[in-house]
């Protein structure tokens, strides 16, 4: 009966779960199918289906894809030649591709909107090799680029940490089959830095999809996200069931995208020939 | 041979993109021209500017109380929750890491727009709720660092120990807490981490008049930016790269490693 | 005699200044169950993989019937290689890992089935061909690996100390499987070890080696019963290794006391190394032995009694089926042909075995 009483440790938390994390979601979803007398409402859900919040709706989830696979891409050719890395350095390498992730969040954004700007740093060198200038300050193309910045070493770090888990003997077994560099590249190693990916995925398309911090200082007011459209209904139009039944929509969305990928990831496992 | 230069130059421009960014601000706060563009000669007036500006070590204060407090209590709370956790029945353990991670997998914005719900009908926004707010996410990091420590912890140890004489108690802190030492440190660490990066949950569960570091930047950014946020974002990057190197090559993550 | 399939000529290797293997040379024939037995770090590993492709010397040459394939890639080696912890591909199923190396040549879809088929009845586990690897036991996932391994036929199979994860009683019968395998594939087998008893129990021919070079050569009975020096003699098996001296041919002086042998050619009054089998001391009427002595500890190891004798100042170690209670005055005798006598280490070779000791 000791066990019993081991498990009464999780009773502060379990109060928590239920104050902070269910009672929360609760509030959205009340908000959500509410108006704002209180009466029962879908109303504010099926707002999504208006043009304008539908093209912000998918106007995200492209911006986010574009995100995810640019990210996808420079992240993985830099974690396998991290993982290859067999000197003492690696640490110290791994670490400094690492770093920048743990500086503030803003100040990230801050340094971009710096560099982007029409009379910036990046223009001012483009102009001094008489090159045109790069209008991309308030496009949504600043705004990828500040997220791919923000979001990469989400990326790099998972599947790292995938490629690394994945046993030497393994890969020596499949040369030792007859397996050249090709066919141990895709069949050995993508295969089981999956589960890497698949985070890396996740860690970036989800953040990428709902931000409207970086569409806010980055897209000049120009690039509408559904989350700045969240964030406007809450604080400048002041229509929190409208902001909730929006929320309660992405909220959704995210839980079904991220069930899609890690289907895919199992699926995938399975079927590799 | 070329797929070695091949990958240094990718290695290279990596780097650059990541650095650049940071490297231009560093340069910049000390910049005495407020032009982001010419060098004006070297200066130290923007970080004088930024000790002496109220609203920059407001927000400083408030973000080291946050961060620090909230990380202190969820690794509190955290841990508890794990050993609670790490006793119970398997199935209990599934609902109870669901549970755990809402606050995960939820977008940043629905979390901090519930929490932001739940606050404003029953109390108003202030300190108290950011400090909540940042607790709630925090614990999952915890729990996630302390968990799988638990679990490689064997249990006939702390068994042992009760069998050569050992109070529950003794037991516990002779023998299974310097094996969970190093996840709830690194829980504590991230938890910290998390809270000081956070900005979209404290941006709805701040009340007026109250800012963190990345709601104030936030607000500053979007009216222009003034030099002493390059100031602030050198002595912030400069603390980061510290205490990381401290964490990663100090004496002590030495000796944790030569412990393995 | 078969002809010999892979010659290693003067093989040197070493890590980061740290000499592992040290101008070897070794030949291995047609159908022979070779072994590599040493202790660890003896570079029986190193020469595995040195074989199978994974490292490349840094001096001497590899010959494969005939082929000079130093610098070939593995892949392109007409062997297998079974792994220590089996390394079996954890996202694919059984069936799919068997297939692996026959997918790469492009075999055709029946004839990669039955080669399944048949690799698997082979190692005792039809109709697994839908499991997962996690699904199986240890000793499951080194039949598959061999399995995996011998679907390619190749010329020769390497085994990288592949029981040494495996329960006692797993091992022995993973022991007999080999063989019966080796017999019926008709290939050679190289095999790495470190366990004396997998060893003798299974090879044609043993390898010991012991800090980078080769000990002795030959087949299991000369090994265990004509070890050429002491490192063989004390890592095969338990011995009595006392210091003696050669007084002449056929006799020789062993703490203070001449026995007669039947070893020739050493010269006279020469140190050497005298092993003696525990199994091959005979305890005697304290008047009737060459030595006599008091029996100091007494175990009972089932089939015998293990017995320590102090006599003539040296604790000898003995195996017999008579019983003799502590503290009982006992003779030992050693027939001559039982006494195995070994030059004292001088050649570098050789130190590398007082290092050891």
């Amino acid at each position: 009966m000791r066990n019993l009483k081991r498990q009464l440790f999780a009773g502060p938390y379990m109060i928590w779960i239920v104050g902070f994390i269910l009672l929360p979601v609760v509030m959205i979803l009340y908000y959500a199918f509410t108006t704002s007398s209180g009466s029962f409402t879908v109303s504010n859900v099926l707002t999504i289906t208006h043009p304008i919040f539908f093209r912000a709706l998918l106007f995200s989830l492209k911006l986010a894809l574009v995100c995810t696979l640019i990210c996808l891409v420079l992240a993985y050719p830099l974690a396998m030649i991290l993982n290859n890395m067999k000197n003492g350095s690696q640490g110290f390498i791994v670490f400094i591709f690492i770093l920048p992730m743990w500086m503030n969040f803003m100040l990230r954004i801050l340094a971009w909107k710096m560099l982007l700007s029409n009379n910036g740093i990046i223009n001012t060198i483009l102009g001094f090799f008489g090159l045109p200038d790069l209008h991309i300050i308030n496009t949504p193309a600043a705004v990828v680029l500040c997220m791919v910045y923000d979001f990469l070493p989400f990326m790099v770090l998972p599947i790292y940490n995938a490629l690394a888990r994945i046993n030497r003997d393994v890969i020596e077994a499949a040369k030792d089959l007859g397996a050249g560099n090709i066919t141990i590249f895709f069949k050995i190693i993508v295969p089981l830095s999956m589960s890497g990916v698949i985070s890396g995925i996740i860690m970036v398309f989800v953040p990428a999809l709902t931000s409207f911090a970086v569409s806010d200082l980055l897209g000049g007011g120009k690039v509408l996200l559904i989350g700045n459209i969240i964030e406007q209904a809450f604080t400048q139009d002041y229509n929190w069931n409208l902001g909730a039944g929006l929320s309660f929509v992405l909220m959704i969305f995210v839980l079904v995208s991220m069930t899609l990928v890690n289907s895919r990831d199992t699926e995938g496992g399975a079927n590799v020939w | 041979m070329v797929k070695k230069s091949a990958e240094r130059i990718y290695l290279t421009l990596i780097f650059l993109f990541l650095y650049l960014p940071i490297a231009v601000l560093i340069v910049l706060s000390f910049n005495n021209s407020k032009s982001r563009v010419y060098w004006g000669g070297f200066t130290l007036k923007w970080y004088q500017k930024m000790i002496t500006s109220p609203t920059i070590m407001k927000a400083f204060g408030t973000t080291i109380i946050i961060s620090l407090a909230s990380a202190l209590i969820a690794t509190l709370l955290g841990t508890l929750a794990a050993l609670g956790i790490n006793a119970m029945k398997k199935r209990n353990q599934t609902i109870m890491l669901g549970a755990t991670n809402i606050p995960m997998l939820n977008a940043d914005i629905v979390t901090g727009i519930s929490m932001m719900l739940l606050f404003v009908r029953f109390t108003r926004l202030g300190m108290g709720t950011v400090l909540i707010a940042h607790i709630t996410f925090n614990i999952p990091y915890v729990i996630l660092n302390v968990l799988p420590k638990l679990r490689q912890t064997s249990k006939y140890t702390y068994e042992a120990a009760l069998d050569l004489g050992a109070t529950p108690l003794y037991a516990f802190f002779k023998i299974t807490w310097p094996q969970l030492r190093p996840g709830v440190l690194s829980g504590f660490l991230m938890a910290m981490t998390m809270s000081l990066d956070d900005f979209s949950i404290t941006y709805f569960t701040k009340g007026a008049g109250i800012n963190t570091l990345s709601t104030m930047i936030y607000t500053n950014m979007r009216k222009g930016i003034n030099p002493e946020m390059y100031a602030l974002s050198t002595i912030l990057f400069m603390a980061a790269l510290i205490l990381l190197l401290l964490m990663n090559f100090g004496p002590s993550a030495k000796r944790e490693k030569a412990s393995k | 005699m078969s002809k010999k399939l892979i010659d290693l000529q003067h093989i040197t290797k070493s890590y980061d200044g740290h000499t592992i293997l040290d101008d070897l040379n070794l030949y291995i024939r047609e159908n022979e169950f070779l072994t590599l037995l040493g202790p660890s770090g003896c570079g029986k590993t190193t020469t595995l993989r040195l074989i199978g492709g994974f490292e490349s010397p840094d001096n001497g040459k590899i010959i494969f019937d005939g082929k000079n394939i130093t610098n070939l890639a593995p892949n392109e080696r007409q062997l297998n290689t079974v792994f220590q912890r089996y390394a079996l591909f954890p996202h694919m199923t059984i069936a799919e890992n068997i297939a692996f190396g026959l997918k790469i040549k492009k075999k055709s879809k029946d004839y990669i089935n039955d080669k399944i088929k048949y690799a698997l009845k082979l190692v005792n586990l039809d109709g697994f061909e839908k499991r997962s690897i996690d699904s199986l036991s240890g000793g499951q996932q080194q039949r598959i690996a061999i399995a995996r391994a011998i679907v390619n036929e190749p010329k020769v199979l390497l085994l990288d100390e592949p029981l040494g994860a495996l329960d006692l009683k797993l091992r022995q019968d993973m022991q007999y499987e080999l063989i019966r395998l080796k017999n019926e594939l008709g290939i050679t087998f190289i095999y790495v070890t470190h366990d004396q008893e997998e060893a003798l129990t299974m090879s044609d021919t043993i390898v010991v080696m012991n800090q980078g070079y080769i000990q002795q050569i030959g087949t299991p009975e000369d090994i265990y019963n004509e070890p050429c020096n002491a490192f063989v003699a004390d890592f095969i098996g338990e011995s009595n290794i006392i210091d003696g001296i050669m007084l002449e041919d056929k006799l020789v002086k062993i703490l203070n006391v001449t026995f007669p042998c039947v070893d020739e050619g050493f010269g006279t009054n020469t140190p050497v190394d005298v092993v003696i089998r525990p199994e091959d001391v005979e305890l005697v009427a304290p008047e009737q032995g060459l030595l006599s002595g008091e029996v100091t500890s007494l175990i009972f190891k089932g089939v015998h009694w293990e017995i320590v004798v102090l006599a003539g100042g040296y604790e000898w170690l003995v195996h017999t089926t008579q019983m003799h209670p502590v503290g009982s005055k006992v003779g030992i005798r050693v027939d001559p042909f039982n006494i195995q006598i070994m030059n004292k280490p001088e050649s570098s070779d050789e130190k590398a075995v007082e290092l050891d000791a």
